[in-house]
């Protein structure tokens, strides 16, 4: 019959707009809408009629690994000094797909050889495409992906071009917005060290036994792994 | 990758060695499959290929440059075509190769149709000139452009350096931005004598020329004058920057041409500069509302060619396949809802079908970290796990949700009368066109061509999952709507399985085989990777020479391909049909450019 399936679309309208109302109802006494609670509910398969977040008065929570422009993290040891993880390496330049990262490398003075961390880092955020492979490749852990993506500005030319001062945010501020992936990498590097003290052990009582060897006549040992 | 296993078998020779004995040679570089063609003979080989050996769906033409500035080294361009039969099965690829000077190869539009679009592009970006092509005028760049992009030996201005990671990076590091070094208006190039003051436009009486041309065929009853009306490049309806140049008789479409090329991405470009791992997330960038997908073909490509040390791990195939479904009904509901947007519905459809695509996409995000551009893929394997509640997630969504709101969508627009008038018996194309056209996807399996790449050529694990390769008959705009629709539910099928049998299932598991290196060496040689993406065939051909960066890498766009049949569908229509038409093939301006 003519006009039913323009009846049939209006229906559906019609109860996704009667919904929003029900759920209001059903969220009587509870925040619908600015509230964490509220905004899980909203994009959950559960949820009906109105699922418009108001930004920016409301915000979608972002997931851990929500990635945005890179970080750098530096460490702060028993007195108060800021330690670079960086040890200008540059593998994050390397396998930067824009090319975006630039590192000035620390030359020694004396002996002009580098030294393990940079004088100074920069990112062009403008030509980051956040694809996080820098991230993902530095095998010191020491650049990550933020979560704050609010970074509008006035000028892109005065303030676009992140150093090494405004990319450098503490290990705790990492263990904020990532703690499962902080903490994998922190046990990682705990059993790493423990077996780097094991092995250390372990020369340590093979050298010890050594000359004892080598004076009884035995072949030396096998190295501990 | 049984074409790998082919060329080491005993050799026997192929039907085409033995019926063509002084113009076919199969391939005897290492890491190359395929017959190279003598250029006189092609069009015989192809009208062979075509009528006698059932090679009937010619899906990629493309040329690579072969240049070496050594003194006495062989440079040539070869221009590659790809055939696959419509009824299933492997590809048959052949070549052909010309000299960098005046390079002439015999056009296969007679013959092929849907070869029109990449037989420009290759002659736009590499100069091949294609002898018996009806209308070979540039396609991406402009006419006036000076030399052929995509040639090695073509430096752009302010040319940085030949492969990344460029040196001012690192170790130097010195930063400065790009447009600094880049004054206003000198970072182009003109052609030689190049005059700005008596500067002639050539592109568009080059194109009007190309209308009236394709219009001399029409004649009606009742003397009238025809005009030329461009609709877009900045239109709603078109989807980005496209323009379509039409020839109307009263409000009837007379004669069409889509122009294109206003976004200058230079994605193949950038593509061989990079290593072929930076590659992984500019394929995202291509359809951004399937990158996974994009990602997908990408990976198997370079996969392909390195062999057994980059086969993935049964978890990361199950996670490529669900991530894989769940793009493609993104994709289709986004489709869906733009199309009724085409109707003139304006908004209310697209948003319900937005809603879903958005619980989708919070998927993505938690898994990958970004919501459109995923970068998820890496070569054996996957970047990364589920993390912890996303498996329950997905599970709900295609269990509970998806099935419902696609019900949901089929009641408020299918049965329509609107719609139905408005798309039925519109933009009708035959089977034997879509074939001929090189139409993939949706666009082909409207027409009813049970041609899908995961039944026909399977790839991945697709062969163990239980799914039905959709069709619909009619081949008019409402077939396309319909077979998306369709397509949904088959997708959840799949899904269903992939997640039931997932390895590990929520707990996790291995995603990556062996480590993720930064930097991968892919074995000299060359390989051709195709998926079936939500708009159709997606297929990266790239050639390595075992160097860290690609030394060609084209990407075979299923929105650029399908566009050789909007003219087609729309000849004949009113001015109004051309803009569902246009929906009704779903394109993206990114993978249309590139």
């Amino acid at each position: 019959m003519y006009g039913l399936g323009i009846l049939k679309g209006m229906w559906v309208t019609l109860t996704h707009f009667i919904d929003s109302y029900v759920e209001d109802i059903k969220w009587l006494g509870r925040n619908r809408y600015f509230s964490k609670e509220g905004i899980q509910h909203r994009r959950s398969k559960d949820t009906k009629g109105i699922f418009t977040v108001q930004y920016p008065e409301e915000k979608l929570p972002v997931p851990e690994e929500f990635r945005f422009v890179p970080f750098l993290i530096y460490d702060v040891d028993a007195d108060g000094n800021k330690q670079d993880r960086c040890t200008s390496c540059g593998i994050c330049a390397k396998v930067c797909p824009p090319q975006c990262i630039w590192i000035v490398r620390t030359e020694d003075p004396v002996t002009k050889r580098p030294v393990p961390e940079p004088v100074d880092f920069f990112i062009d955020v403008d030509i980051c495409m956040n694809c996080g492979y820098c991230a993902e490749y530095c095998p010191f852990d020491a650049i990550k992906m933020d979560h704050d993506y609010e970074m509008a500005s006035f000028d892109r030319h005065a303030e676009h071009i992140f150093n090494k001062e405004k990319l450098s945010k503490p290990a705790g501020y990492y263990a904020g917005i990532r703690p499962t992936n902080f903490n994998r990498e922190e046990t990682l590097k705990a059993e790493e060290a423990a077996k780097k003290a094991a092995a250390a052990a372990a020369k340590a009582a093979a050298a010890a036994a050594k000359p004892a060897d080598a004076a009884a006549g035995n072949p030396p040992a096998t190295p501990a792994q | 990758m049984t074409e790998a296993t082919t060329t080491a078998a005993p050799v026997e020779k192929h039907e085409l060695e033995t019926r063509f004995p002084d113009a076919v040679k199969a391939e005897a570089r290492p890491g190359y499959t395929g017959f190279l063609v003598e250029t006189s003979k092609l069009t015989e080989v192809a009208t062979a290929l075509r009528d006698e050996m059932g090679y009937d769906y010619l899906s990629s033409v493309t040329a690579v440059d072969y240049y070496s500035d050594a003194p006495n080294a062989e440079n040539f361009i070869e221009v590659v075509y790809h055939f696959y039969k419509s009824t299933g099965g492997g590809a048959l690829e052949i070549k052909v190769q010309t000299p960098r000077e005046n390079s002439t190869v015999p056009s296969l539009t007679p013959l092929y149709p849907g070869a029109d679009f990449q037989e420009r592009e290759a002659y736009d970006l590499y100069g091949v000139n294609f002898e018996g092509h009806p209308d070979q005028r540039r396609i991406l760049m402009w006419e006036g452009f000076a030399g052929y992009p995509m040639r090695k030996d073509w430096k752009e201005a302010y040319f940085e350096e030949e492969v990344k990671p460029f040196k001012n990076r690192w170790p130097e590091g010195q930063v400065y931005r790009i447009e600094d070094r880049n004054p206003f208006n000198k970072n182009n190039k003109y052609p030689q004598g190049f005059d700005p003051v008596g500067f002639k436009e050539t592109d568009d009486p080059k194109l009007y020329e190309v209308l009236e041309r394709a219009a001399r065929e029409y004649s009606e009853d009742i003397d009238t004058e025809q005009v030329v009306v461009n609709l877009g490049p900045q239109h709603p309806s078109t989807h980005g920057v496209f323009r379509m140049a039409v020839r109307l008789d009263g409000e009837t479409i007379v004669a069409l041409k889509p122009v294109m090329g206003y976004l200058h991405r230079n994605h193949e470009k950038i593509g061989e500069r990079n290593t072929w791992t930076m590659n992984m997330p500019f394929t995202d960038r291509l359809d951004y509302l399937s990158s996974m997908s994009n990602n997908f073909g990408y990976a198997l490509a370079v996969e392909k060619l390195m062999g057994d040390k980059a086969a993935p791990p049964e978890r990361a195939e199950y996670l490529r396949v669900i991530m894989a479904e769940l793009t493609r009904i993104s994709n289709h509901l986004w489709a869906v809802g733009f199309l009724l947007n085409d109707l003139g519905a304006f908004f209310t459809p697209s948003l319900y079908a937005i809603q879903e695509r958005e619980l989708i996409l919070d998927i993505f995000e938690a898994t990958t970290g970004s919501r459109m551009m995923c970068n998820y893929f890496r070569f054996g394997g996957v970047a990364r796990d589920l993390p912890e509640g996303i498996y329950g997630k997905i599970k709900d969504l295609v269990f509970e949700r998806l099935p419902r709101k696609i019900d949901e969508l089929d009641i408020y627009l299918s049965e329509n009368e609107l719609v139905r008038s408005r798309s039925e018996g519109v933009g009708v194309i035959t089977p034997e066109e879509a074939i001929a056209f090189s139409t993939a996807g949706p666009v082909l399996r409207a027409s009813g061509v049970p041609y899908d790449i995961r039944r026909a050529d399977p790839y991945s694990i697709y062969d163990r999952f239980k799914f039905e390769v959709t069709v619909r008959q009619h081949g008019d705009v409402y077939d396309r709507y319909m077979i998306r629709l369709d397509e949904m539910r088959q997708s959840l099928d799949i899904l269903k399985q992939a997640i039931t049998d997932l390895p590990g299932g929520a707990a996790g598991g291995e995603v990556m085989n062996g480590k993720n290196p930064y930097q991968v060496r892919v074995p000299a040689g060359e390989s051709y990777g195709r998926v079936e993406g939500p708009k159709g065939e997606l297929g990266y051909y790239i050639v390595s020479n075992g160097k860290g960066n690609p030394a060609r890498y084209h990407v075979r766009a299923p929105s650029f391909i399908n566009l050789t049949v909007l003219e087609k569908m729309c000849v004949g229509q009113k001015v109004a049909d051309v803009v569902v038409n246009l929906g009704s093939i779903d394109i993206v301006l990114g993978e249309v450019d590139r």
